[in-house]
């Protein structure tokens, strides 16, 4: 061969191979952050750490109960207000591909996305805790469900515009009125797509932190009234972890293994569904 | 038979009621998207209206930040923002840009291009807060390490410390948004070259990369916009010291994490609201990362 062809087709060969040792290097950092706080993780994870409260500083043992029930009631809050409004708002969109309302409905969908939720935090605490005069588990819940809903009217959107428009022209020709025809027809056909976009959600807001500090607040105490402060997994993690106690360190990584876990299998879930049905988010 | 008329009547009348119940709907809701963002704008500009008015434009050049003697400068944080966020870019870019090439032209297919794609998507679903408990616990020591052997004072968390682990959460930002725009290069202009003799590589760095250079902009402008915005993992590594950052291994503060460690300390309405316009600015610069990248993937998509 040619020296110089053969130079070519090395310098190609070298710098494929070094293209893809730098796309593995990316499952170092996931393999060692789940290695690592499985094995600090797993040692802690018992019975009475589930089911008990954190106890005070000096004292060895408890539980986080009260950030596991927290956060199950902030997520779920959050989800009944966003659920709603994030369909009919990805039906809105998706009838209307066109016209000024739509244009600037989705362009501040986008805007949303993009949001740091630290900013969420700050806005959600005037609206709510402000008038209200208390950190509550209901703020918090409004500032998880204004996160939540980019991704899931994204994703409605997404799916309702695949559904072929004969389907509606046929239901329209019956007689049905529109909404029997978007609620009975188009929305069940799009349903398994809705439902993926809803627990890629739920995945993402049930680890924030950021817009709950100054909305839920935490609590040390079990807490069931969404009108008091709640404790959550993320904020647990963050109040404990940079506390100076190795007790404190040791709820931490138990309740690191658990938020890491929910949230790596919730997305797996939804990926495996998505594979399975073929759709596309 | 008169009454069953009368009936039908009633009945698709309150059908033609109910569809324009339901029209309704639909409009006040895509209105209440546009509102909550206008909201969320207008929230953020009267409440920081007071630090406005008492400080003023200069607030932002300001050097020295005391709340306790009622000076406010975010020059440290403007540049512990800037600085974390702009070493995390230029980390990730290669890793993100050699995903993008492994995923869109080496490997689109099979079990290992799967394996690498879920890897990346489980890299952002990772929470942030957890991110900053394993920095803490152990990226920390190990730059500690690196700091002694290069003889400097070993802080271990500071602003590298905060890029490293911003670094790893961008990533997937870019390679995903990248892989899609390498798969769109259309095949005829690759076999193109190919068939001029060009190498596996030639045809990647003449061909792939400027066809779809703009949407790989849009990738980075993208992971730039998370990593402004990143609050958790910052905050719990970076070292939270309203000094001025002397080098890039020195301690410092962002505009988020200073929101989140000063928010519900801030006893006076100009602290509180100097801390809002800190929020103030971190949205106007989000928001218009996020549009420009936003615009330039759809005029991408749409060519």
């Amino acid at each position: 061969m040619n020296p110089k062809v053969k130079y070519r087709v090395g310098k190609s060969k070298m710098v494929q191979a070094f293209i893809v040792m730098l796309a593995f290097l990316i499952t170092l950092p996931l393999l060692a952050i789940i290695l690592y706080i499985f094995k600090e993780g797993i040692t802690k994870i018992n019975w009475t750490f589930l089911t008990h409260l954190p106890k005070p500083v000096g004292e060895s043992g408890g539980g986080i109960a009260n950030a596991l029930i927290g956060s199950i009631i902030l997520v779920f809050v959050a989800a009944v207000i966003a659920i709603p409004i994030a369909i009919l708002c990805g039906i809105y969109l998706s009838e209307h591909k066109h016209g000024k309302l739509a244009y600037w409905s989705r362009l501040c969908v986008d805007v949303l996305q993009g949001v740091p939720s630290i900013v969420t935090g700050i806005v959600v605490y005037f609206w709510i805790v402000k008038p209200l005069g208390t950190f509550s588990a209901l703020s918090g819940s409004i500032a998880l469900a204004i996160m939540m809903l980019p991704i899931m009217i994204r994703s409605t959107e997404e799916t309702l515009k695949m559904i072929p428009f004969s389907l509606q022209e046929a239901g329209l020709a019956l007689g049905l009125p529109y909404h029997k025809v978007i609620l009975r027809i188009v929305l069940p056909c799009g349903v398994s797509g809705i439902l993926s976009g809803i627990m890629l959600s739920i995945a993402r807001v049930a680890g924030e932190t950021a817009p709950l500090l100054f909305t839920a607040f935490g609590n040390p105490f079990l807490n069931t009234n969404i009108r008091k402060p709640m404790q959550s997994l993320p904020l647990l993690i963050y109040n404990y972890a940079t506390s100076p106690y190795d007790d404190w360190h040791d709820l931490a990584w138990g309740a690191a293994l658990i938020l890491l876990f929910t949230v790596l299998l919730l997305n797996i879930i939804t990926k495996i569904t998505t594979r399975k049905w073929n759709i596309q988010l | 038979m008169e009454f069953s008329i009368k009936k039908r009547a009633r009945h698709s009348y309150q059908q033609i009621k109910a569809e324009n119940f339901f029209r309704r709907a639909l409009i006040i809701i895509a209105l209440v998207m546009v509102v909550l963002v206008l909201g969320i704008f207008l929230t953020l500009i009267i409440e920081s209206i007071p630090s406005l008015k008492s400080l003023g434009i200069k607030y932002l050049w300001g050097k020295t930040w005391d709340p306790v003697n009622n000076v406010y400068g975010a020059y440290p944080f403007l540049v512990g923002t800037l600085l974390t966020s702009f070493l995390a870019l230029i980390i990730s870019i290669p890793f993100s840009f050699a995903i993008a090439i492994y995923l869109g032209e080496y490997n689109p297919k099979g079990w290992l291009s799967n394996f690498l794609k879920n890897t990346v998507e489980l890299i952002a679903a990772v929470p942030s807060v957890i991110y900053g408990f394993w920095g803490v616990m152990v990226l920390v020591p190990i730059v500690r390490e690196i700091e002694i052997k290069m003889e400097i004072l070993p802080y271990g968390i500071g602003i590298f410390t905060s890029a490293l682990i911003l670094a790893v959460m961008i990533i997937p930002y870019a390679a995903s948004l990248g892989r899609e725009m390498i798969k769109m290069v259309p095949s005829p202009l690759k076999e193109g070259a190919y068939s001029l003799g060009a190498t596996r590589y030639e045809v990647i760095k003449n061909i792939i990369l400027p066809y779809s250079k703009s949407g790989l902009l849009a990738g980075v402008l993208l992971s730039l916009g998370r990593a402004l915005g990143e609050t958790m993992a910052v905050t719990m590594v970076i070292g939270n010291t309203s000094l001025m950052p002397t080098s890039i291994f020195s301690p410092g503060n962002t505009m988020a994490s200073v929101i989140a460690n000063e928010f519900t300390e801030a006893d006076h309405t100009v602290y509180l609201s100097a801390l809002i316009e800190l929020g103030l600015v971190l949205f106007l610069v989000t928001v218009v990362i996020n549009i420009i990248g936003k615009s330039i993937i759809k005029r991408f998509t749409k060519e």
